[in-house]
């Protein structure tokens, strides 16, 4: 059970390497793309904090999450395709 | 006993992609290939992590209830990041973000101006036709 | 292929929606069973006109059969392009080759299309651009070949056969 606190951490490291990509990035896309990966990353962090606080209701917010955040990415691209 | 073990190796497992995801994000030259390197390595990490969660809770929380549950999810993030993912450099290359300049083909250019040029065709016997 | 009898792809819709149910709640309490029965019979009312075509052919037993067949495949497909992305990222070179090329596929059904293109987009470095017809444009991040015939050869042979049987 502490290695769950070295995956907590790998993953932290990993979301701010994504972000440096949102802030850096040359164009839009390459800024949708990092949030894409930070929003896939955040499901998998939630599901890892259901198991640290032992709260199987966690998993439904992990769920949800996943379907808005796949919705919001479609969206940005068919606007950035031109035309919603 | 068995279940974490096997849990926490695929959660292990699952953060060292995401790990490499983040990575590949920095590390490569343009949009395109960005893209090939974080959505692959993303997805198959949240499967690790995902479904690992969901053994590792049979033997630390005692449920059986939760792998189930993960399966959902898992099976739902691998659903949809390829469709995200098309979606995305689809609309990279409608907005006319160029190659790497190290790219050897592009066909989808040569298919586009084949079609604008079969539009143009049509439009100009139309023409001639009024 | 036509169309199945409505019974059929009622049926099957309400079949999905309720394994869907039952691992969502992962339950197996009568009160539960029984609500989720319901909603399946309603929601499976509503929307089977647009979630099947074949219906309970779905269920036959050579197409479940290469399914479950293909799902190791896939996963070890996905865990080979992983270790070959990795090599790509880590690599202080970063041997890369890309170019966007095409493929034909063989398939015609919509929903086997679709899954070609997501099967595409998680293995071998390739993601999946455009689909015209039966034309893929996919961008591979190391071109091997250019070629229609042998791109195809490369990237949507291994899937095809076994999404020709399920899908077709």
């Amino acid at each position: 059970m502490i290695g769950i606190n070295i995956y907590l951490l790998i993953i932290a490291i990993a979301t701010l390497l994504s972000m440096y990509r949102v802030f850096r990035g040359p164009t839009t896309v390459d800024r949708v793309v990092a949030v894409d990966i930070m929003t896939t990353i955040t499901t998998g962090l939630m599901v890892l904090f259901a198991l640290y606080y032992k709260r199987a209701i966690f998993l439904d917010v992990a769920l949800v999450y996943a379907v808005l955040a796949f919705l919001g990415v479609i969206a940005f691209a068919r606007y950035l395709e031109g035309g919603v | 006993m068995i279940a974490e073990i096997v849990g926490e190796f695929l959660v292990l497992f699952g953060t060292i992609f995401y790990f490499l995801s983040s990575l590949g994000l920095i590390r490569m030259p343009d949009v395109y290939n960005r893209m090939q390197t974080a959505t692959k390595s993303a997805t198959l990490g949240s499967l690790g992590v995902i479904i690992g969660v969901g053994i590792w809770a049979i033997g630390h929380v005692g449920s059986y209830a939760w792998l189930p549950k993960t399966l959902v999810i898992a099976v739902f993030l691998l659903l949809t990041n390829p469709i995200s993912a098309h979606a995305l450099i689809r609309a990279a290359y409608k907005s006319g973000i160029p190659l790497w300049e190290g790219s050897v083909v592009d066909k989808y250019r040569e298919y586009l101006e084949k079609e604008e040029g079969k539009e143009e065709v049509s439009d100009e016997t139309k023409e001639g036709e009024q | 292929m036509g169309e199945a009898s409505k019974i059929s792809r009622y049926l099957y819709t309400v079949i999905v929606l309720f394994v869907i149910w039952l691992f969502l709640t992962s339950n197996l309490d009568p009160q539960e069973l029984t609500i989720g029965l319901l909603f399946s019979l309603i929601v499976g009312a509503l929307t089977y006109e647009v979630f099947t075509e074949r219906g309970l052919a779905n269920f036959h037993p050579r197409r479940v059969a290469y399914a479950i067949l293909y799902i190791p495949y896939f996963l070890w497909a996905m865990i080979m392009a992983n270790l070959d992305v990795a090599y790509r990222v880590l690599h202080p070179k970063r041997p890369i080759n890309p170019g966007i090329v095409e493929c034909k596929t063989v398939l015609t059904n919509n929903v086997g299309k679709l899954t070609l293109a997501n099967s595409i987009t998680l293995t071998p470095g390739t993601i999946t651009l455009d689909v015209k017809g039966d034309r893929y444009f996919i961008h591979w991040i190391d071109v091997k070949d250019a070629s229609v015939e042998g791109a195809s050869d490369h990237i949507t042979r291994p899937f095809e056969k076994f999404l020709k049987v399920i899908f077709e």
